[in-house]
């Protein structure tokens, strides 16, 4: 295996995912990043030095609109899917110590 | 008299016609998802109480002249990926788990307008991350042709619930062949229209780049139907496209009379099933036959289509589902310290192992120092590979391949090795990436009676020459029923 990745990768990568790996999984996330990557390194047989980066593939650009409101209130069908909610708000742990 | 034959538009015309009311329709349905759910596990959720409610108020619609089209009263059941007000949506994954949309999908909306009765949810590979439905928290879809077999995946619930006769006709998403793939492994029609062509507004994303909503049905009369109703220019969708045409159903026509049809020698190499490849073949003969000018070319770059595939769903994945935070909605991990704590443990007790192994891969190919080397590099080898069909399009009208290289596999044989399963995308992933609408149109069965699928992908807006092409190909062909529906 060429990309072999380390502990301190998987670390880093699961703060950027926000995931919470146990350490079986990331025994098996080494192993299966390590073999995505060989496996995408493919990729390094063209030549793509005069490609430009293709995001979309129509010619788009952004697009924008009037800021119009077209919908009523739906703050209780909202809150009612809250895991928590105090009033008429989103309940979460305390974010300033 | 059984309703269960008929295609969706057939079954539109009687009811029409009032030899059918809309709750026999519906009640035909729900007879087949009680007698073969059990063995299937095609839906998430199923709402009969709500669908008759639904079917007498389409009936009085159809009566007063609100709901004129040609499936107006058709029940229909719809990927889970898909927002519906008021039902439970779940993208096959326990983080969604007790998620209520209050608002429905573009494409929903399209097919309420139309008429439609919505039956239930079909269950999927969670997050449409998988080729198989096996990946879905609330377990695999088992294939009708043979229950030891996947559906395919990601719409192997719908593909699943169509092929069993469990409803009438399906939505699908495709975003690396999440519609075709599972289409030809359960021996049924699916269509992935132009990037753009249906709003993705509502659809929950996976790769938004490349997510495409189309029909599942039993024929390629039903998908033109149903992708005139569902396609729609939408404002609140960014990429939604403005279309000329929108009459698919013009194409159905059994003429393929000077039509040019390119047979990539790169889909028919290494790794095709001999039986599958003989099946496409004979399938593309027929057309030649019908007056189709058949010719063998090279389409090159087809195996960077995969990597190159991989590295930009997983990065646009891992943003997508950044959103996946157990605050405003779905599921929150129980015992926590602090937010960053809560978030880090809803999310890992909400994700499954292939979900969480493609926001791994997509967080590091986006990080800081890889971002060039490989989301750059997949974004230029994507360029090369929509290079390689305007090639091709400047010479054929319609580009004909099988849909996937083998039949379905066995149950439980493909999650061990994810590069393995991967490439059973090959011949499917190119289409999303450049953009192309593709149809997988079933063509015959292997030796262990499992359903082959042919595939005719077309250049950019383009869909009325793959229908014509499919459509023609089908004149010469016996629907075949899985055993399932006998």
């Amino acid at each position: 295996m060429a990309n072999v990745i380390s502990d301190e990768t998987i670390e880093y990568v699961g703060i950027l995912a926000k995931l919470e790996l146990s350490e079986a999984e990331k025994e098996r996330a080494k192993k299966d990043m390590g073999e995505m990557l060989d496996y995408i390194d493919k990729l390094n047989e063209l030549d793509t030095s005069e490609v430009e980066p293709m995001s979309h593939v129509f010619p788009v650009n952004n697009v924008f609109r009037e800021d119009e409101v077209t919908n009523g209130d739906g703050r209780e069908k909202t809150l009612a899917n809250a895991p928590a909610r105090k009033e008429d708000t989103f309940e979460v742990p305390k974010t300033i110590v | 008299m059984s309703l269960l034959n008929l295609t969706a538009v057939e079954l539109g015309k009687k009811i029409k016609a009032s030899e059918v009311s809309v709750t026999e329709a519906a009640m035909a349905a729900f007879e087949e998802i009680e007698k073969k759910e059990e063995k299937v596990n095609s839906f998430v959720t199923v709402e009969k109480e709500k669908a008759l409610k639904r079917a007498e108020e389409v009936q009085k619609g159809i009566a007063d002249g609100i709901y004129t089209g040609p499936l107006a009263g058709v029940p229909v059941a719809v990927k889970d990926n898909m927002c519906t007000e008021g039902t439970l949506t779940t993208c096959s994954s326990k983080i969604l788990s007790n998620f209520v949309p209050t608002y429905s999908s573009e494409a929903v909306l399209n097919l309420l307008d139309a008429g439609a009765v919505i039956v239930g949810k079909t269950n999927m590979d969670e997050f449409a991350m998988g080729s198989t439905t096996e990946t879905s928290y609330y377990g695999a879809t088992k294939n009708p042709w043979n229950t030891e077999h996947v559906p395919g995946g990601s719409s192997g619930g719908s593909c699943a619930a169509v092929a069993a006769e469990e409803c009438f006709y399906a939505l699908g998403s495709d975003t690396g062949g999440s519609i075709r793939q599972p289409s030809s492994f359960c021996g049924v029609t699916g269509l992935k229209p132009t990037y753009g062509t249906v709003s993705r507004y509502g659809l929950i994303a996976y790769g938004s780049s490349l997510d495409q909503i189309g029909p599942v049905a039993k024929d390629v009369t039903d998908c033109a139907t149903i992708l005139e109703i569902i396609a729609s220019y939408d404002k609140k969708d960014s990429t939604s496209v403005k279309r000329e045409d929108y009459d698919f159903t013009s194409a159905l026509t059994d003429d393929v009379k000077g039509l040019k049809i390119g047979i990539p020698r790169d889909y028919f190499g290494e790794g095709l099933d001999a039986e599958v490849k003989e099946k496409v073949l004979a399938a593309a003969k027929v057309l030649e036959d019908k007056g189709a000018a058949v010719e063998e070319f090279d389409l090159s770059l087809v195996e960077y289509a995969i990597p190159a595939y991989y590295v930009i769903a997983c990065a646009e994945a891992s943003s997508n589902l950044a959103r996946f935070d157990g605050v405003k909605y779905g599921y929150r991990t129980e015992d926590y310290q602090g937010l960053h704590n809560m978030y880090k443990k809803s999310r890992s007790e909400g994700f499954g192992a292939e979900v969480k192994r493609r926001i791994m891969l997509g967080s590091f190919v986006l990080s800081s120092g890889y971002y060039d080397a490989y989301y750059l590099k997949a974004l230029r080898t994507k360029a090369l590979i929509k290079q390689a069909f305007d090639k091709a399009f400047e010479k054929y009208d319609v580009i004909l391949g099988p849909a996937a290289p083998t039949t379905a596999p066995k149950l439980g044989e493909s999650l061990d090795d994810p590069i393995q399963m991967y490439l059973g995308d090959i011949y499917t992933i190119s289409a999303n990436l450049a953009g192309l609408p593709g149809i997988s149109v079933p063509c015959g069965l292997d030796k262990n009676g499992l359903p082959v699928g042919l595939q005719l992908i077309g250049n950019c807006f383009e869909e009325k020459k793959i229908i014509r092409a499919a459509y023609a190909y089908e004149q010469t062909r016996e629907f075949t029923h899985s055993p399932l529906t006998e």
